[in-house]
């Protein structure tokens, strides 16, 4: 079936955003179902098309992908986004996966309880600070290059900088040790369609609110 | 520099046990280096042979890779165990990934304090029972193949192998509602490779116990 892909998932960032960074970057159109209530999220596991009963799901290119890396690596082959041979993909995968431990705090700690959650950010800073941007900052050093992998775009450059956005809402200054990092950053959202993804009116969703948890916590009965 | 591929971990199963299975499974002879002091691992950071300061690592192919899936993917492509095209990566990669959500919650259960120990395992017999093993009998069903996805091995039949006999260890009588499974367990365990790996004296790892935890949470402050 041809068309455009189409997202099922809560209005909200969780495990669907990096999903909607990665398209922006590749300047793909896609259209999003958003679940409402907690009957929409039933229907789809009644209607067998939810694999493991959970979402995100894509409908894509005839088949419904779940599981973020699944979907993300589906796209990034599609699109380009995975460099040119198995050694680069190695390298894409051992860095994105790096950003994922991250961003697994991060998805998660807007509905923890309050005392939990500023557990959670003051070790995402701590991390961020100590072993994920250096980590990076160290690649870039490396090799002098615009990219973190073959001189070229890939999905790991994506999830950094979404990272970097993302870490930046917990504390503004987060990379001002991280030269190389802010030139990344700065050279990813210039391009066209990241700009536009940066603007007001794109997909991109909003940090999480108290109003994004209590309906999350409707839908997903947690 | 030896050229067989070399496993740095403890001397456990851990997150390294799918990527010896998957060696095993590829017929690719490695070597083990055990961490077995607190200044084993800092030594291996002191190095920076760790890009983000965690094992498990593998050195291969003049690569340090650290970062389960990036070496799973790695190794997967080189041997021919991901799939003829893109869209069996992404079918290899969804349920590659259901697989590892489960693995994920039987790996937490030996940091588990012990009065919530009961009711982990309880939620994992359930998904195992109710989301998981129904998920990839289904699949099975569905094509009437020996092997999940395109009537080939695959590092997921060999993911799904490895849960099983997991499964297994915490409940022998979970498997029954599953010929499909039971029959690719059998079938899969008599392949050669898989077959040498299941026997004694091999590289796989036995349970981890109590006693062997406790040292190493007092060693490795954890």
């Amino acid at each position: 079936m041809a068309g455009k892909p189409l997202f099922h998932y809560d209005e909200a960032r969780g495990r669907m955003e990096s999903v909607r960074w990665l398209l922006a970057a590749a300047g793909v159109e896609y259209e999003e179902k958003f679940l409402q209530t907690n009957e929409d999220l039933e229907k789809l596991r009644s209607d067998g098309v939810l694999m493991f009963q959970q979402v995100p799901m894509v409908e894509v290119d005839g088949m419904r992908l779940v599981q973020t890396r699944a979907i993300l690596n589906y796209f990034s082959s599609k699109y380009n986004l995975y460099g040119k041979d198995m050694k680069e993909r190695a390298l894409i995968d051992m860095y994105s996966e790096g950003l994922a431990d991250l961003n697994e705090l991060f998805i998660v700690y807007p509905y923890d309880p309050p005392g939990v959650k500023e557990a959670k950010i003051a070790q995402m800073k701590e991390k961020a600070k100590n072993r994920y941007f250096p980590a990076f900052e160290k690649v870039l050093k490396s090799h002098g290059q615009d990219f973190l992998v073959g001189n070229k775009l890939s999905k790991a450059d994506i999830h950094l900088v979404e990272m970097i956005y993302n870490m930046e809402e917990l504390d503004a200054n987060i990379i001002a040790n991280f030269p190389l990092l802010q030139a990344l950053k700065t050279r990813i959202s210039d391009m066209p369609n990241i700009k536009k993804f940066l603007q007001p009116g794109s997909r991109r969703q909003p940090p999480v609110d108290e109003k994004t948890v209590l309906k999350a916590r409707k839908i997903f009965k947690f | 520099m030896s050229s067989k591929p070399v496993l740095h971990y403890f001397n456990a199963r851990g997150r390294m046990e799918c990527i010896r299975w998957l060696l095993a499974a590829a017929g690719v002879e490695f070597e083990e280096k055990f961490i077995e002091s607190p200044e084993d691992l800092e030594k291996l950071r002191k190095d920076g042979k760790l890009m983000f300061e965690q094992v498990p690592m593998v050195e291969i192919d003049g690569m340090t890779l650290v970062q389960t899936r990036a070496i799973l993917n790695y190794i997967a492509t080189k041997y021919d165990l991901s799939g003829k095209d893109m869209k069996e990566r992404a079918l290899i990669d969804m349920y590659a990934e259901g697989v590892a959500d489960l693995s994920e919650m039987m790996g937490q259960l030996i940091v588990t304090p012990p009065d919530q120990k009961e009711a982990k395992i309880s939620l994992i017999k359930d998904r195992a029972k109710n989301r998981y093993l129904p998920a990839f009998e289904k699949v099975l069903k569905s094509h009437g193949q020996d092997y999940l996805v395109g009537n080939r091995l695959s590092r997921v039949d060999i993911h799904l192998l490895e849960l099983l006999l997991y499964v297994e260890e915490i409940d022998s009588s979970l498997l029954a509602p599953f010929p499909l499974l039971q029959a690719l367990k059998s079938r899969l365990s008599s392949l050669p490779n898989v077959k040498k790996f299941l026997q004694p004296g091999s590289q796989r790892k036995p349970p981890t116990d109590e006693k062997a935890l406790e040292e190493a949470r007092k060693a490795f402050k954890f």
